[in-house]
């Protein structure tokens, strides 16, 4: 087996007096697809935010492609990374969040060169006929010129990913990608991923609750609950015959 | 599309529309009382429009309208630039940078501007001389203060440091109102904090800044108008020379007056068309122009009658 992608150590981490990660610990192999699921609150996306270093984790250690996120290790001391160097990290982890978070006042192409023009300072030409590449590939070859208000949530989102993926990530990470979507909008920011999953083999760690998804993409299931990992295995494993009550319980909430 | 020849389209509502009588009355009203304030201005000879008149393109005059623009335009650019670094110091994790900030601006606020101008007058009484050089260490020039702080880069430099402390609180409510999850996504992208700040969030802060920034420069332009009491030749201190000499105090007032309001009205309609700009993006569609509504208006009418 190759080296890990994403290696978690009982990892923690809380907010003022709230002990939100309780000890993660996991490893994601290279072109492993896993998906989080588990009550709000357990964790997931506090997590997922954790790997590229939106948040500082407190106690344990996580390694991202073999290099610790957000320190240097020199010896037994830990330092703290320079702004530079963490930012240089998170240019190669892509994310999508819940609410898309484009950015309002650029239309999708603009969006989704952003980055690549004014952090990997790729020229404007080429980030433009990538970007009309990765638009294309997600559905959205007509709608380059629109403005974010001008898309449906489902439109927003797929741009989201063509945006992440503009930076060639060598991992995804997606926090509930379609929980904030009508339920007909689903269908279509799931099939992209699914594409990404199945076709481009990319390092995906996806929070979701669409089962389906996991069934068809996912290599691999975590159940979180109370800021740990209570339960893992095969999609099929958790269809067939989950071990714990918590996820048996959790499972026939959102089934 | 199930709309095909089967069903004749419904018909079109022809409704009479509306009478509003109690609207006419007020606008009659509102006329009359506009035609006799006009007539009262007219006919009394004590505007003494004739002066008016003479005076309003006077050389003298033009040339304090163009004083007072660059001293506005001058002021705002101090101001702008200043509130955008106290904004964000504000905004610093760092609690020494951001109280350097607070303190400036309740200094600042705290303290009339008339005092300010003052004060920056007559700088020369504190600090006679300003050495160019490392501090503690060689000097490499000097000025002496009379001759560096006019009484023009005063007013300028009073006006603009004290715009500073105003535009600092619209720039941060505008910093404020971008939602988190713009700089969380391009953190997430690899931008850098300054990066965000410049690329992403002010640009989207502007819709919240410019229009007070609008009132805050229409403002300033009359404000300006308080540099007249360190002698800088602006509208106000042109008109004052000249009726000082000449008596014609209400008329010169009325002209002084009027090139305010002019430049006002200026600036007012380039508000609209910087709000238009960085209103993209954040409606499905581009407010009208005022000719655009105009225009619309005119047809709704012309269909109508």
């Amino acid at each position: 087996m190759s080296a890990p992608m994403v290696k978690a150590e009982r990892v923690q981490k809380s907010f003022g007096r709230l002990h939100v990660l309780k000890g993660v610990s996991l490893e994601v192999a290279p072109g492993e697809v896993v998906c989080m699921i588990g009550p709000s609150g357990s964790g997931k996306s506090t997590f997922l935010r954790c790997i590229n270093h939106l948040e500082k984790i407190d106690a344990g250690r996580l390694w991202v492609d073999g290099e610790l996120v957000g320190y240097r290790q020199v010896g037994d001391k830990l330092y703290e990374q320079r702004d530079a160097d963490i930012c240089r990290d998170r240019a190669e982890i892509g994310m999508v969040f819940q609410r898309f978070n484009l950015f309002g006042h650029m239309t999708a192409l603009e969006n989704v060169i952003e980055a690549p023009v004014h952090v990997k300072k790729v020229r404007k030409r080429e980030a433009g006929e990538q970007a009309r590449a990765l638009l294309a590939r997600v559905g959205l070859a007509d709608k380059v010129d629109s403005y974010p208000a001008q898309l449906s949530g489902g439109q927003q989102q797929r741009v989201a990913i063509a945006r992440a993926l503009a930076m060639k990530p060598k991992l995804m990470l997606f926090d509930e990608p379609t929980s904030a979507l009508d339920p007909e909008l689903v269908g279509e920011v799931l099939d992209v991923m699914k594409g990404l999953a199945l076709d481009f083999k990319t390092t995906m760690i996806v929070v979701t609750h669409e089962m389906g998804f996991a069934r068809e993409a996912a290599d691999r299931v975590l159940m979180m609950d109370d800021g740990r990992i209570i339960e893992e295995g095969t999609p099929q494993h958790f269809f067939d015959d989950p071990r714990e009550e918590r996820t048996k319980q959790f499972l026939s909430a959102i089934l | 599309m199930a709309t095909d020849t089967a069903e004749p389209a419904p018909e079109e509502i022809q409704a009479i529309p509306l009478r509003h009588r109690g609207r006419w009355v007020a606008v009659a009203i509102l006329v009359f009382v506009g035609i006799a304030l006009g007539n009262s201005v007219a006919s009394n000879s004590r505007f003494q429009w004739g002066i008016i008149r003479h005076y309003l393109f006077d050389d003298r005059i033009l040339r304090g309208v163009v004083v007072t623009i660059e001293l506005t335009v001058a002021a705002m650019a101090i101001g702008i630039a200043l509130g955008v670094v106290l904004a964000v110091m504000r905004l610093s994790p760092n609690p020494i940078i951001a109280s350097v900030s607070w303190v400036y601006i309740w200094f600042v606020r705290g303290v009339p501007v008339l005092v300010q101008i003052l004060l920056l007058y007559n700088i020369a009484a504190l600090y006679p001389r300003f050495s160019l050089g490392i501090p503690f260490g060689p000097t490499f020039a000097h000025f002496s203060s009379s001759a560096l702080i006019t009484p023009f880069v005063a007013g300028m430099l009073a006006l603009g440091l004290n715009e500073g402390a105003y535009m600092a609180e619209i720039v941060r409510a505008g910093i404020v109102s971008v939602s988190e999850g713009q700089t969380q996504a391009a953190q997430s992208l690899g931008m850098t904090r300054l990066l965000t700040m410049r690329r992403i969030v002010l640009p989207q802060a502007m819709r919240v800044i410019i229009p007070p920034t609008g009132n805050e420069t229409i403002s300033m332009l009359k404000t300006t108008s308080l540099v007249s009491v360190i002698a800088v030749t602006d509208l106000l201190y042109s008109v004052e020379i000249i009726y000082a000499r000449t008596y014609q105090t209400i008329p010169l007032l009325i002209v002084a007056s009027l090139w305010y309001l002019i430049v006002t009205s200026v600036l007012s309609f380039g508000q609209y068309y910087v709000e238009r700009y960085y209103a993209r993006g954040s409606s499905r569609e581009l407010p009208d122009t005022p000719l655009q509504r105009l225009r619309r208006n005119l047809r709704i009418r012309h269909e109508y009658s």
